[in-house]
């Protein structure tokens, strides 16, 4: 059996990098998600209904095209149009977080629509508009419904991160690329990239699971 | 004060009132009474326009307020509406139960609503509850704190949808006691109830619906002491 681990710890530093730049991409991503998914969701519950159609398109048109297109779209060819280079960083924030934003919306349109409507009618007694009582009553209560599903899209995103390593983005997967060119062995470094991810989702995960436990707690108060 | 013309409500083919007349005066207690089914719900979420009349006015004060140019937010601060299921913010304290509602449509500030919600929950009698969430209430608390709510808005009428439907006998009491402190304090009130001895001594005047239609309507010593119409006799029998 031909394996050698005794050449991936010089190597640990750099991987390290590539970690980081993986979790700083993941974290830019997760924010223009959530706020991408919240306006689609408030969009596709609206009653005017052009907005409704614009959010279902880009539900629709994100969800069923593959990711790795999204992102030459935005990488490739939108400079072809603007006549302006967008850097990788930007283009791959950009891409991964419009992508998980249409995964985010159908999580949190399902986290409203799961408190009760009497809720709704309770505010609206009270002479409260629809923007208020969606403010202070309805997503308040929507949030502890939709952080377990948003935590599972968290790890996903954090995984499918690694195709932008495809654009020049030296994250942990293309650190695993470089370290394969240099010393012409495939196997050790990719399963040191793969542990490495496994790390970072376990713990995430864990992370999660210890925040619900915490919110169910405050549940029974 | 509140006038019904020919209200007809359809949920889809069912056509639930069918032609409903009614007049509330200012100061006046009304209990609606009648078979479930009978549109009573209905009728009352009609009045604050939960539910949108499938033809017929609402009249209060002269204004008819299902019209699309009425702002119907506007119209629902005046007129409070307690629930069956309460509908109390279990992720808010009693107190910004209470404030929420006027801080933000009113713009009181947080002072001045919560000195207003000292005042109610003393009046419902449960200012001890004041940093307790829904949850940890009984449902004869949470329905006391929900009329303490609606009042924190100084309403002009207060609808009742069943407020003591969904909850434990020995709870009715503490709920009827604080709707008849109202009612003594001139408080106009339509009240959808089960309770036929609570409609007998505290209405002015009683609505039977059967049907989707007001039967019959008269005070309440005459109603249950003398119901002019067949099927108010065979409800009466079967509920006293």
């Amino acid at each position: 059996m031909n394996l050698d681990f005794s050449i991936i710890p010089r190597y640990i530093p750099m991987l390290l990098q590539g970690a980081w730049t993986t979790l700083v991409l993941t974290a830019g991503a997760v924010g223009l998600g959530i706020i991408l998914g919240l306006i689609a969701a408030l969009m596709k519950m609206c009653r005017f209904l052009p907005l409704r159609w614009l959010a279902n398109a880009y539900i629709e048109l994100i969800r069923g095209t593959p990711q790795l297109v999204q992102l030459f779209l935005l990488f490739y060819g939108l400079p072809q149009l603007i006549g302006v280079n967008i850097p990788e960083y930007f283009a791959a924030i950009l891409a991964l977080g419009i992508n998980s934003g249409a995964y985010v919306a159908e999580i949190v349109r399902a986290g409203i629509q799961a408190v009760d409507y009497g809720q709704t009618e309770g505010a609206y007694s009270l002479g409260m508009k629809p923007g208020l009582t969606m403010r202070y009553i309805i997503l308040p209560q929507a949030v502890k419904n939709i952080l377990p599903a948003l935590g599972n899209e968290f790890i996903a995103l954090l995984k499918s991160s690694s195709i932008v390593s495809v654009i020049g983005m030296t994250d942990l997967m293309r650190k695993s690329d470089i370290i394969r060119s240099i010393t012409y062995r495939s196997f050790e470094p990719l399963l040191t990239v793969a542990l490495m991810y496994f790390i970072m989702t376990f713990t995430l995960s864990k992370l999660l699971n210890l925040y619900e436990r915490r919110l169910k707690k405050n549940d029974s108060r | 004060m509140i006038v019904v013309k020919d209200l007809h409500k359809s949920f889809g083919k069912l056509e639930v009132l069918k032609g409903v007349n009614a007049h509330i005066q200012k100061g006046e207690v009304v209990t609606i009474i009648g078979p479930s089914g009978s549109g009573k719900s209905t009728f009352l979420r009609c009045i604050n326009l939960l539910e949108t009349p499938t033809s017929g006015d609402i009249i209060i004060n002269g204004e008819k307020i299902n019209d699309p140019s009425v702002d119907i937010f506007r119209v629902r601060q005046r007129m409070g509406m307690v629930f069956q299921h309460f509908n109390l913010f279990p992720h808010l304290t009693v107190m910004d139960n209470i404030t929420i509602a006027p801080r933000k449509v009113l713009g009181q500030s947080r002072e001045q609503a919560e000195e207003t919600a000292v005042g109610l929950l003393r009046r419902v009698g449960l200012a001890d509850k004041r940093d307790a969430y829904p949850p940890q209430l009984s449902g004869g608390q949470k329905q006391r704190i929900a009329i303490a709510r609606s009042l924190a808005m100084k309403p002009d009428m207060m609808l009742f949808d069943e407020p003591t439907s969904a909850l434990d006998p020995e709870m009715v009491k503490e709920v009827l006691n604080v709707i008849k402190d109202l009612a003594h304090e001139g408080m106009t009130m339509a009240i959808v109830t089960h309770e036929m001895s609570f409609a007998r001594e505290i209405s002015d005047r009683v609505l039977f619906m059967d049907e989707g239609v007001i039967a019959e309507e008269a005070p309440p010593e005459q109603l249950f002491a003398a119901p002019t119409q067949e099927r108010t006799r065979t409800f009466l029998s079967m509920v006293l």
